[in-house]
């Protein structure tokens, strides 16, 4: 399967709908078509970290600084970042939105992500943080769009899953 | 060299930029001198010090953005080196403490304390365009002067010896720093 070209559109046209001109990212494939995207839009600031937790911290500057923001990353890049979204996001009410990359899950042929895609919900209700899974490309524009309204009303980091369904799509 | 001297001669210049301390020692010195609405102190998170100074020199690119870091933490994110070289915001001015001592949490020695590791090498390595290493206050105070008249990012390392406050304790609580953080920065435009 390839990544659909389509539905990455229709994602980053969503993050463009709720508002948000400045993403970062750490680069990964279901994520490919987005931050080239990104990447020739004059009106979006990309910032690619060398790892993930970083970017908990460039989001809060942001935040800090006015600007709204999205983080796009991979599930193992979540899971890698936790002590920045517990020890900085939670601790001082930063909202933080994130897409994440659900690899490893149903339909995964590479070894290496199975692990991750199985603890990525648990560590997500473990941290009792709001998330949603994004399947439907009519339906994306919309999550994205409550993703980030919730994070910024309740202070606290929301996460996206994008999943295979959305990112592989039928093509 | 001590870090205190460090803050403390470098306090007024840091009247209109933002600020973002590391945890522990190095946010208590600051405090100490007078609590300031610019001032943030990241009390964990450690490494995140310096990537929340990228988040805001990239998007308030009139201020002067300082962070106040330490060898124990930017050991913890040393790709944020690689970063901020790769983004290059003018208006940062990195300042790494290198006591080479884990000294918050019990002074246990860092990489740094044998002098095998040494950070402004990294950053160096890393790209950033202006690096100083300082073992002096006449030095350290040098190298600020002229990391605050360019305009171009800058790290500078200073060493200092393993010494703290004798005390810890703010009259701030965290969300309260973070919300009257982003308040003066939305008032100040």
């Amino acid at each position: 399967m390839t990544v659909s070209r389509e539905n990455s559109k229709m994602v980053y046209q969503g993050i463009k709908d709720a508002g948000v001109r400045f993403l970062t990212a750490l680069p990964e494939t279901w994520l490919v078509y987005l931050l080239q995207m990104a990447e020739d839009d004059p009106q979006m600031t990309l910032i690619e970290v060398a790892k993930e937790e970083e970017a908990v911290g460039i989001a809060a500057g942001a935040h800090f600084a006015g600007t709204p923001n999205i983080m796009l990353l991979q599930n193992h890049g979540f899971l890698g970042s936790i002590n920045g979204i517990v020890s900085l996001a939670m601790l001082y009410r930063v909202p933080l939105c994130m897409l994440i990359a659900h690899r490893g899950h149903m339909g995964e042929p590479y070894p290496w992500h199975t692990q991750g895609g199985m603890v990525t919900e648990p560590v997500l209700r473990g941290l009792g943080l709001p998330f949603d899974y994004a399947r439907e490309p009519r339906k994306i524009g919309k999550q994205i769009h409550e993703a980030y309204t919730l994070s910024r009303s309740s202070l606290v980091p929301t996460a996206l899953l994008l999943t295979r369904d959305l990112m592989e799509g039928d093509e | 060299m001590k870090r205190s001297e460090c803050i403390k001669a470098l306090y007024e210049e840091l009247e209109d930029c933002l600020v973002v301390t590391i945890m522990g020692a190095c946010a208590q010195e600051l405090y100490d001198l007078g609590h300031r609405e610019n001032f943030f102190y990241l009390q964990h998170a450690m490494g995140l010090a310096s990537s929340i100074g990228l988040g805001l020199a990239l998007n308030r690119p009139h201020d002067r953005v300082v962070v106040l870091d330490g060898d124990g933490s930017v050991l913890m994110n040393l790709g944020t080196l690689t970063t901020l070289a790769r983004y290059r915001p003018a208006n940062l001015i990195h300042i790494i403490f290198d006591n080479g001592s884990l000294l918050s949490t019990g002074g246990f020695a860092s990489h740094t304390t044998s002098g095998i590791t040494d950070l402004a090498a990294i950053a160096r390595g890393a790209g950033v365009p202006n690096v100083a290493l300082t073992t002096t206050a006449y030095e350290f105070m040098e190298a600020s002067a002229d990391a605050f008249e360019r305009n171009e990012l800058s790290v500078i390392v200073a060493k200092v010896e393993a010494t703290g406050p004798d005390h810890f304790g703010m009259d701030l609580k965290l969300p309260e720093n973070a919300f009257r953080f982003e308040r003066y920065i939305k008032e100040k435009n």
